[in-house]
């Protein structure tokens, strides 16, 4: 069968790989055999190899070396380019971050393939899904030129686990000097947070102008608490100051696909819907019965945001 | 310093926005196109620099002949001057034929900064820079939500989930930021008249040195086998809050398992 190159997205925060790796690697069974693609400083694969397994890995190929972190994207490309060469795979597959999405398109360059982004779903005959203008139109897609690439969106696969032998094999790491342009001089996190990565979240919680102020946002945040979810703002929010940047969902903010998406005082623009619109089931609350946001909701509630949430929080908490 | 902003002209994504059934490529002749939104904050930035630095701001962009209209906006925002990449054999070109145009273009042009929005709202790929710093071999500073530079050294912030990563590169590098950057400014009315007159140089493929059969939709790296409306969903409940509101939601809720 086939082999499959599944490049490993490492949990910033500690140790293992990201949910989006699990995801990719579920998605990358249905071209061929998965074979993890762990690009790292010396014992990160050690650190992962055990999660890699259970994903159904059947060959992790390490490439470690202190240097492939100091520098942006190209050193990932590079690998995984190498390895393009040296193993003719069906297929890679990589997380659709930021920074896996430019590694797809530099790999694409590199060896001369077409590449998808974000995709949804990857059929057998290599056909992907995706979702295009704003959750509105749902595309097939196919790479008609060398080695497809895909870039799988977060949450949009339920990760299955599956045995994998993943048997190591060591990649040396030559970076060339082009891989060394763009030094990464430091990575600073300015927003600790207790709650889930917005774009991992299986429930996201977000506030929009009608919150009417930051202090308030913190009706939001309890409710998030209460479900054990992320908070997300609209870019009317964020624009308002209510809420940092970071969790701005929409279009020039983060696309989000929960199970449960609940938009608190959101009218629910196209900038906004864009970012949510294939989340599961999706609840609103807000004061405006014409709002927008109520075409899309599973369940809506017209009310006061200030009434409704509080007692919402209460009752779920209750429920524990 | 010498910039050159790129600048793609996309379908309002507040109105309605479709792929054309003929060929599956995005409608734009039906379409309300406008200048896609982030590049509004790259062109801004890169008038920032040129008022710090002296130089030239050129805008490029590939695209139909309607394209103009969105070269026009940036030259009345403050931009000089404009190459315009226009050729039916384009139509359907993918992400990495259309980075091989701009690249070709930018290759005869002089420049220290290429700057861009980081994504479009049409595409949404956000891998333009990525793909342009792979073929011209200069750095990628890309998702920018600041940026400086001093000494022939550039120097971002990259936007991440909680903060932010700094970056560093030597010139001439891509840029690409996000509408974090600035607030971009309004084209004064002087602006819009002196854009009337700004040079704009519209080049073909074969200006580019590029064979017409090397892109365009029938060689793309990848293609749309359909599309189609995604199902409009189901008709939700809603409900009015008589005091009960809160408690209908939670029961909804629970009803879906997910408390």
């Amino acid at each position: 069968m086939a082999e499959v190159l599944v490049l490993v997205e490492l949990n910033p925060t500690g140790e293992g790989v990201r949910k989006t790796t699990l995801e990719a690697l579920t998605a990358a069974r249905a071209l061929g055999e998965p074979a993890a693609v762990v690009v790292g400083g010396p014992g990160t694969a050690a650190a992962a190899r055990a999660q890699l397994a259970e994903y159904g890995a059947q060959r992790v190929y390490v490439a470690e070396s202190e240097e492939v972190d100091q520098f942006l994207v190209a050193p990932k490309a590079e690998v995984l380019a190498q390895l393009v060469a040296e193993k003719s795979p069906a297929a890679v597959v990589i997380p659709s971050s930021p920074e896996g999405k430019e590694i797809a398109g530099r790999l694409a360059i590199k060896t001369g393939s077409g590449f998808l982004t974000d995709v949804t779903e990857i059929a057998p005959d290599g056909t992907a899904t995706q979702v295009a203008f704003a959750g509105a139109t749902i595309v097939h897609s196919k790479v008609t030129v060398g080695t497809p690439i895909y870039t799988v969106r977060g949450n949009s696969v339920t990760p299955e686990p599956a045995p994998g032998a993943a048997e190591e094999e060591q990649v040396a790491v030559q970076l060339s000097d082009a891989a060394r342009a763009t030094r990464v001089v430091d990575r600073v996190v300015e927003q600790k947070s207790s709650r889930p990565e917005l774009t991992e979240a299986s429930i996201v919680v977000s506030g929009g102008r009608g919150v009417a102020s930051a202090e308030n946002f913190s009706v939001i945040e309890a409710l998030a608490d209460s479900l054990g979810a992320a908070v997300g703002a609209s870019r009317a929010a964020v624009d308002s100051g209510y809420y940092p940047h970071t969790f701005q969902v929409g279009q020039t903010g983060k696309t989000v696909s929960p199970q449960l998406y609940i938009a608190v005082g959101i009218s629910g623009a196209i900038q906004h819907r864009a970012g949510m619109q294939t989340s599961k089931t999706i609840v609103a609350v807000n004061k405006d019965p014409e709002a927008p946001i109520f075409e899309l909701a599973d369940f809506g509630v017209v009310g006061d945001l200030n009434t409704v949430v509080p007692q919402a929080t209460e009752a779920i908490t209750a429920r524990k | 310093m010498d910039i050159v902003v790129l600048v793609k002209q996309v379908p309002d994504s507040g109105s309605e926005r479709t792929l054309d059934s003929a060929d599956n490529t995005v409608a734009r002749g039906s379409a309300d196109n406008v200048v896609n939104e982030i590049d509004e904050y790259a062109i801004e930035e890169a008038l920032v620099l040129k008022e710090a630095h002296g130089g030239e701001v050129t805008v490029l962009t590939v695209g139909p002949d309607s394209a103009a209209d969105a070269i026009r906006k940036a030259l009345s925002m403050g931009a000089d001057k404009a190459v315009h990449v226009v050729d039916d054999a384009i139509h359907g070109a993918c992400a990495p034929q259309t980075s091989a145009i701009l690249a070709a273009a930018l290759q005869q042009m002089s420049f220290d900064i290429v700057l861009c929005g980081a994504e479009s709202t049409d595409g949404q790929l956000s891998v333009m820079p990525a793909l342009l710093a792979e073929r011209l071999g200069i750095p990628q500073l890309s998702g920018a939500r600041k940026l400086t530079v001093e000494g022939g050294v550039a120097r971002v912030e990259r936007q991440t989930d909680g903060g932010f990563w700094a970056l560093e590169a030597p010139l001439p590098a891509v840029v690409s930021t996000w509408d974090t950057i600035n607030e971009p400014r309004y084209p004064s009315f002087k602006g819009i008249m002196a854009a009337k007159k700004k040079p704009v140089e519209k080049k073909s493929l074969a200006d580019l040195g590029i064979d017409p059969s090397t892109v365009g939709l029938a060689t793309a790296t990848s293609q749309v086998v359909d599309f189609a409306g995604r199902p409009p969903k189901g008709a939700g409940v809603k409900v009015n809050d008589e005091g009960d509101g809160a408690a209908q939601l939670v029961d909804f809720l629970a009803a879906q398992k997910i408390v």
